[in-house]
């Protein structure tokens, strides 16, 4: 059923339903736990897994294809800026540990506060430049290409093409 | 019923749609507007919604003018060949020149790009591709739009655009529901960027059951930039250009990155080479001018992505499919091994689970390939949307009008999926094309082109009624009935769909009938569109999530409608591989060298259409 949850682990506290794209992880009234309610519009794109804090949330391929017996397991660390993937084969012949980063930087101190920067000027706001250029376009002095710079013209019709 | 009304007023900007367009629109905005009130309103959360909510391995629209390697007009002749000559080149040149500066800010922002250790140059999946770690691509640029936003409403379903009632044709914000409480959300607005998503699930999958949740393009992709902007009686272009993905059997994993980095090619159930046997029919049929294998063979010039899977289609109707992906001699490699399962870890996690449940290891074994259903989108090799205005140093006159990335409705922009004519924009190209239409609707604030808009009681009130509609018809009708979802006086959602996707794939050109389609099927598949449009005036949602669902549906019917409409119109094949006329089967320069715009007047209902001269860009010494 693409994503489920396990009832041992699950204490219902809402983070999966909080960041679905979905918005097909709901609490059960009943169990007030968490499951996926419509699982033919699950991507089994994971971010409810990654966001569980008690690794409750797992995912079983989609049943009109995906025999039982398989296992694709995640744990996503900001503090560390890494993600650690375990994948299991259903034959148990392959057992993979795969560890990628998510960020070179601590979390949003680069972004800049657009309010604070110096304001535009006219000259800017009259051109085609966008924050940060040209410089951030590819850090030289040029400024951004134009039809003239590149010496080019716009033709209509299959003849120009 | 007794949801409360909750408005957001004298809003500035709002961003509807917070995918990566409209977190570029958000960011950026804050810099051109910094007094200037700025509102996002998001279906999802925003630190995970849209298309690149999982991730992305690659960034796929990279010039690296800094590097030498290409200069924006590369790019506009790529993105020109891919579509059979049918772009908007003055919106791609313009996308082209800004983007590496977004790609830039990326990897300051802390989004791990990969360097290619012998040049320092970004590692290089293709010519215009660049391999990154993506897994937070959207939590990192969510925070730059968080940074810049004064409100970020998450969970809010956006229905309708408000429009003004002082000077027609000029929009005047939004409105929508809120997910989670069921509260009605006005947003008055001076301008508007739609950067909501394209469409997955309008044609019929071919998974059934749990795995239609398994779409190429995300499931949550219901149309609504088209929905939207139609719905508001903005002018669309090249709605017929829908597409379909080669991509790995039923998991729809990448396959990007195993053709350009991994070295991997495709071949039949024989074991041979099958793709240039098709190649010499299919230049007959399409004309030297877009295929010329001669000229691909000695240049390197890319065969477009719609002739490659006509190939595919052709070879596996012809009895010797499947399709194999050759990947036993790349996955020789340990490194390429890592490598091809990290692709699908970052962005399609499906994949993995797919081949771990079938125990595929594609180093003793060469997955099967296939050609997905249909998609309605602008930003992959595809280019449906808005028709907006370009830039004002690039743009003919027929391509502009005041304002860039501004659609046909005074005040209200595009970016990403919302944008027609734009291929090849994938996630950074919309971040830039957000951040241009920031500026623009920046600059019509200062301009004074917002000035005097009003909204009546009457018209919040109107689209109230009709947001809830969908419940109270439900409440009104439920208990004529004793139990089930069979009821005389309504559909639900999901039945509605079924019922669009049935009709999608079987008059519209889709998997079940080999993207075939001619003027009496789409006739016949038009009058049924028009039917399913009363019904959906009697849908019933049992709760708030089916009226998310019903919102999605409606958004989903009217994007279709301009699909069928636009494919009705273009008497040719244009992209064989994608769909085929069966009546016109040949692409026909002379009569649609053109690009193909039609609005739907909001009123009637009805449709016109019309067709717009296609330039191109021309080295200014050749003429």
């Amino acid at each position: 059923m693409p994503t489920f949850v396990y009832m041992t682990r699950c204490d219902g506290c809402g983070e999966c339903v909080d960041i679905c794209p979905s918005d097909i992880m709901h609490i059960d009234t009943t169990v007030r736990r968490a499951y996926n309610i419509e699982p033919n519009m699950c991507w089994e794109c994971y971010s409810c897994v990654k966001a569980c804090p008690h690794q409750a949330i797992d995912v079983r391929g989609y049943a009109d294809f995906a025999p039982l017996g398989h296992s694709v397991r995640v744990k996503r660390d900001e503090e560390k800026g890494v993600i650690a993937w375990r994948i299991k084969f259903r034959n148990g012949e392959k057992d993979m540990d795969l560890l990628a980063p998510i960020t070179t930087k601590p979390w949003g101190k680069y972004i800049p506060q657009l309010r604070d920067a110096p304001a535009p000027t006219k000259e800017q706001r009259d051109s085609q430049l966008l924050f940060n250029e040209p410089k951030y376009i590819r850090f030289d002095e040029g400024g951004l290409h134009t039809l003239e710079s590149n010496g080019l013209k716009m033709v209509a019709g299959v003849e120009a093409y | 019923m007794a949801y409360k009304t909750i408005i957001e007023d004298n809003i500035d900007i709002l961003v509807a749609g917070a995918g990566l367009g409209g977190t570029g629109a958000a960011f950026e905005a804050r810099y051109w507007g910094q007094d200037k009130k700025i509102v996002i309103a998001e279906k999802a959360n925003i630190d995970r919604s849209g298309a690149v909510a999982q991730g992305l391995y690659a960034i796929n629209c990279y010039m690296g003018t800094r590097f030498g390697e290409n200069n924006p007009e590369d790019h506009v002749r790529y993105a020109r060949i891919d579509l059979m000559g049918m772009v908007r080149e003055d919106l791609l040149f313009d996308m082209a020149r800004h983007v590496d500066s977004a790609v830039h800010q990326f990897e300051e922002w802390g989004l791990p790009l990969m360097r290619n250790p012998k040049t320092g140059a970004y590692q290089r999946e293709g010519r215009w591709q660049i391999m990154i770690h993506g897994e937070s691509y959207k939590p990192i640029v969510a925070e730059a739009a968080k940074k810049s936003a004064d409100k970020v409403f998450n969970r809010i379903c956006v229905t309708h655009l408000l429009m003004d009632e002082s000077k027609p044709n000029r929009v005047a914000g939004a409105v929508g529901f809120n997910v989670r409480t069921g509260n009605y959300h006005v947003f008055k607005s001076k301008t508007v960027i739609v950067g909501a998503g394209g469409a997955s699930n309008i044609y019929k999958p071919r998974s059934v059951g749990e795995g239609a949740g398994r779409v190429w393009y995300a499931p949550w992709s219901s149309g609504s930039a088209y929905g939207l902007l139609i719905g508001a009686g903005a002018k669309m272009t090249q709605m017929e250009n829908r597409i379909v993905l080669a991509r790995f059997k039923d998991g729809y994993g990448p396959v990007g990155a195993y053709f350009l980095h991994l070295k991997t090619y495709t071949q039949n159930c024989l074991g041979e080479e099958y793709e240039s046997n098709w190649f010499p029919a299919l230049e007959k049929m399409v004309g030297k001018r877009y295929l010329d294998v001669e000229a691909s063979h000695l240049t390197h010039r890319p065969i477009p992505t719609c002739l490659r899977n006509h190939a595919i289609v052709s070879e596996v109707n012809a009895g010797r499919g499947p399709i194999h992906m050759v990947t036993m001699h790349s996955f020789q490699d340990p490194h390429l091994e890592e490598i091809g399962w990290h692709n699908f870890l970052g962005m399609t996690v499906g994949q993995a689970v797919l081949w771990a449940a079938t125990d595929v290891n594609p180093k003793e074994e060469n997955p099967e390939l296939t050609t997905s259903e249909p998609y309605v989108m602008g930003s992959h090799a595809t280019a449906c949307g808005a028709w907006c205005s370009g830039p004002e140093d690039v743009s003919p006159p027929e391509y502009f009008w005041g304002y860039n990335r501004m659609t046909t409705v005074e005040g209200l922009f595009g970016a990403g999926d919302a944008v027609g004519g734009t291929p090849h924009a994938f996630s950074s190209g919309s971040f830039t094309e957000g951040r241009l239409a920031a500026k623009a609707a920046c600059k019509y604030i200062d301009d004074g082109k917002a000035e005097g808009i009003r909204v009546s009681a009457e018209q919040i009130n109107r689209r109230k009624a009709e947001v809830y509609k969908p419940m109270e018809h439900y409440k009104i009708y439920r208990n004529e009935i004793t139990a089930g979802s069979v009821n005389p006086n309504y559909i639900n959602p999901r039945q509605g769909l079924d019922r669009l996707q049935k009709l999608m794939d079987e008059y519209a050109g889709g998997v079940t009938v080999s993207y075939m389609t001619n003027e009496k099927l789409l006739h016949i598949g038009l009058k049924k569109m028009k039917i399913l449009e009363e019904d959906l005036e009697k849908i019933g949602a049992e709760n708030i999530h089916e009226l998310l669902r019903a919102w999605e549906l409606k958004h989903r019917h009217l994007t279709s409608e301009a699909v069928f409409h636009h494919t009705l119109f273009r008497k040719e094949t244009r992209w064989p591989g994608y769909y085929y006329r069966g009546d016109h089967m040949k692409v026909d320069d002379e009569n649609w060298h053109v690009l193909t715009v039609s609005r739907r007047d909001p009123q009637t209902g009805g449709y016109t259409m019309e067709k717009a001269p296609c330039y191109h860009l021309v080295d200014d010494k050749a003429e």
